[in-house]
């Protein structure tokens, strides 16, 4: 005997059957979506978490200022606090410190802001090579060459106790 | 023996082994099934070989970078067989793009995605499509600098994105740096929610190839018409032959290749060197994606700068919206490339630029070196030639990191010229004036050479001519 569901009114069938299985088609239907939106809002709210992450920037110590010396440009390593327990080597940057003259300092991050790579500081020429796709950049930041869309980004700096500070307020892009 | 045959009748009657299963692998296939057929069971079977290699893997691999490239340590080092398992997972997944270009070029080209196999087709493109995310996304879990910084270079091209750039790149570094989060994020999208993704795909792909049947080989004057080709399959499936053992053993035979050739590259060649960890504090790094994206690699670098947003996120729409096409626009017509002459062309010609673009990826010329700014300063032929004065010229042009980007005589970068017949070319003006304006991708030194340095540099160049030729400028003889 076969049976088939939302068929119109055969003879035998009263109205109430009929909509008992609609009822039942759509319980059936609509609860499987419940369970799908029950499972999605946690998963996928956990899933884009990090949307939602207002942890402040916090300032970072890159060392004593009379480390810099003046009109030289050297690296330094940016410690992030608020990385993850298990972040490794992860919870510090590199960060390129110029110091043009008395407290005239800019910290530099050092991805290329062409695609990220890490740019390095050459001294002779006084330029940072990107070692990827050709961009240069002058000692100011600004570009010198090749495909970068516009100058390094930098990290707001202070001076407190005798300590530059940078705040870490996370990669920066286009 | 008695006692294995009534176990093996006590499962069978209650799982129908015998009753379903059977049937469907002896299913009739077209006599016209040759070695070409393969290619599909050669990808699956490098994808089987990855799965069962990765997990493997994973239970030694820590996740995380403050055990990710210890525990790697400790596999190729210290672990039985860890060396061959992680050597077989890193070849596997250059044969799993391999193949599964090699498939879908041999399905194009026997015009088997038209009706009714289209959706095979389409679910094939879902699937190169993870198959490349999953290459991306392994890359980094070998958490080496190459794979930190080139991810880095992946999040940022997300960024490019218009209005949701942003949220892709925060989501893909998940946090505000790529730190912690990142690796455990990509770890668990690597092994537990696109391998998901490819089983259910892989389901419906190998369910289509069931309920439709694999394709006659191709003849000329036999086209597809929707009208007739149903019942003509099935003619021709009436002289057909069971797909197991007739055409099946040549599937094995391919796929006991794949499995040997991948643990004999495993073996000979060795796992990816383990070069320094991942640390963002250094910035010494030449970061290259894996081999078989060394081709867009060199797209990124060639790319003019005023249409780079287009080909970062327009280029692989478009290749995958084109390819999705292709049954959608040609579900019907001829088959056999007698009568498609322009199929090969259309193959062909990707080919062949992806093939030059991997080759320059690799040469990098527009990647300074760095390598040749510490090495001595010129070949000795050039340096020999050089009195004391020019000397000093060529001190400069080492010390001011001209060497990056200049070869002399082949020794040196090739982002620009080789200067080793520079004086041919161009007068001491000219030279004055190139150097300290730059121009054409090169910095200009105004700032950076005094002029005494400017001066001695320009004699050093000037000097550097071919023999027998007159310097730049010299006026003809009347």
């Amino acid at each position: 005997m076969s049976e088939q569901p939302a068929q119109p009114q055969q003879r035998g069938e009263s109205r109430s059957t009929l909509s008992r299985r609609r009822l039942f088609t759509r319980v059936a239907v609509g609860g499987g979506g419940l369970v799908a939106i029950a499972l999605a809002v946690p998963v996928v709210g956990y899933l884009l978490g990090p949307l939602f992450d207002s942890t402040p920037a916090t300032w970072a110590d890159l060392g004593p200022v009379d480390s810099f010396r003046e009109g030289e440009t050297r690296e330094a390593e940016l410690s992030d606090p608020s990385s993850l327990p298990w972040a490794g080597e992860t919870a510090r940057t590199a960060v390129w410190v110029r110091r043009a003259t008395g407290n005239d300092f800019t910290a530099f991050q050092v991805n290329c802001t062409h695609l990220g790579c890490p740019v390095n500081w050459l001294p002779g020429a006084q330029l940072f090579l990107c070692p990827c796709h050709g961009g240069v950049y002058n000692g100011d930041g600004t570009v010198a060459g090749g495909p970068p869309p516009r100058s390094l980004f930098t990290y707001k700096t202070r001076i407190r106790d005798g300590r530059l500070q940078a705040l870490a307020s996370g990669l920066q892009t286009v | 023996m008695k006692l294995l045959l009534l176990t093996w009748r006590w499962l069978d009657e209650r799982l129908g082994f015998s009753s379903t299963i059977m049937p469907i692998v002896r299913h009739p296939v077209p006599r016209s099934v040759n070695w070409w057929y393969v290619t599909g069971s050669a990808t699956l079977m490098a994808f089987i070989l990855q799965v069962v290699t990765g997990v493997a893997l994973a239970t030694n691999y820590v996740p995380a970078p403050s055990g990710a490239y210890d525990s790697l340590h400790f596999i190729t080092s210290q672990a039985e067989f860890g060396n061959i398992l992680r050597g077989m997972h890193f070849f596997g997944a250059s044969a799993m793009v391999v193949l599964v270009l090699i498939h879908m070029t041999q399905v194009f080209m026997t015009g088997s995605y038209k009706y009714p196999r289209e959706l095979n087709w389409l679910s094939g493109v879902l699937l190169l499509a993870l198959t490349l995310a999953m290459a991306f996304t392994g890359q980094l879990l070998r958490w080496d600098q190459n794979a930190f910084w080139s991810t880095v270079v992946g999040a940022e091209q997300a960024a490019r994105t218009p209005v949701i750039g942003g949220i892709l790149t925060k989501l893909m570094i998940a946090g505000k740096t790529m730190g912690g989060a990142t690796l455990t994020r990509f770890f668990a999208i690597h092994v537990f929610l696109i391998p998901a993704l490819i089983f259910a795909v892989v389901g419906l792909h190998l369910y289509l190839v069931i309920r439709h049947g694999v394709s006659e080989w191709p003849r000329a004057g036999r086209p597809v018409h929707k009208a007739t080709y149903l019942s003509e399959y099935d003619e021709e499936l009436k002289h057909g032959e069971p797909f197991f053992p007739d055409a099946a053993w040549k599937d094995v035979i391919v796929m006991l290749l794949v499995v040997v050739a991948i643990i004999a590259l495993a073996v000979i060649f060795g796992p990816p060197h383990l070069g320094k960890p991942a640390d963002p504090t250094i910035v010494q790094a030449y970061p290259r994606p894996d081999w078989y994206f060394v081709w867009y690699f060199a797209v990124l670098a060639l790319s003019p700068p005023s249409i780079e947003n287009l080909v970062i996120l327009g280029f692989p729409l478009l290749v995958f919206l084109g390819l999705a096409l292709i049954p959608l626009l040609w579900p019907t017509g001829e088959r056999s490339l007698r009568s498609r002459p322009w199929a090969p062309a259309v193959v062909t010609v990707p080919v062949i630029l992806v093939v030059v673009l991997s080759v320059e990826g690799f040469r990098a010329p527009w990647s300074p070196n760095f390598a040749a700014l510490g090495a001595s300063p010129l070949p000795a032929a050039v340096q020999n030639q050089l009195d004391p004065a020019r000397q000093k010229g060529a001190q400069v042009f080492q010390f001011r990191g001209c060497r990056a980007c200049h070869a002399i005589e082949g020794a040196g970068g090739h982002k620009g010229p080789d200067l080793g017949a520079v004086g041919d070319r161009l007068t001491p003006a000219q030279l004055t004036t190139r150097i300290a304006a730059g121009g054409g991708g090169m910095p200009a030194y105004a700032g950076v050479l005094s002029p005494a340095e400017m001066q001695v540099l320009v004699d050093f160049l000037q000097g550097l001519r071919s023999p027998n030729r007159e310097p730049a400028g010299t006026p003809l003889a009347p």
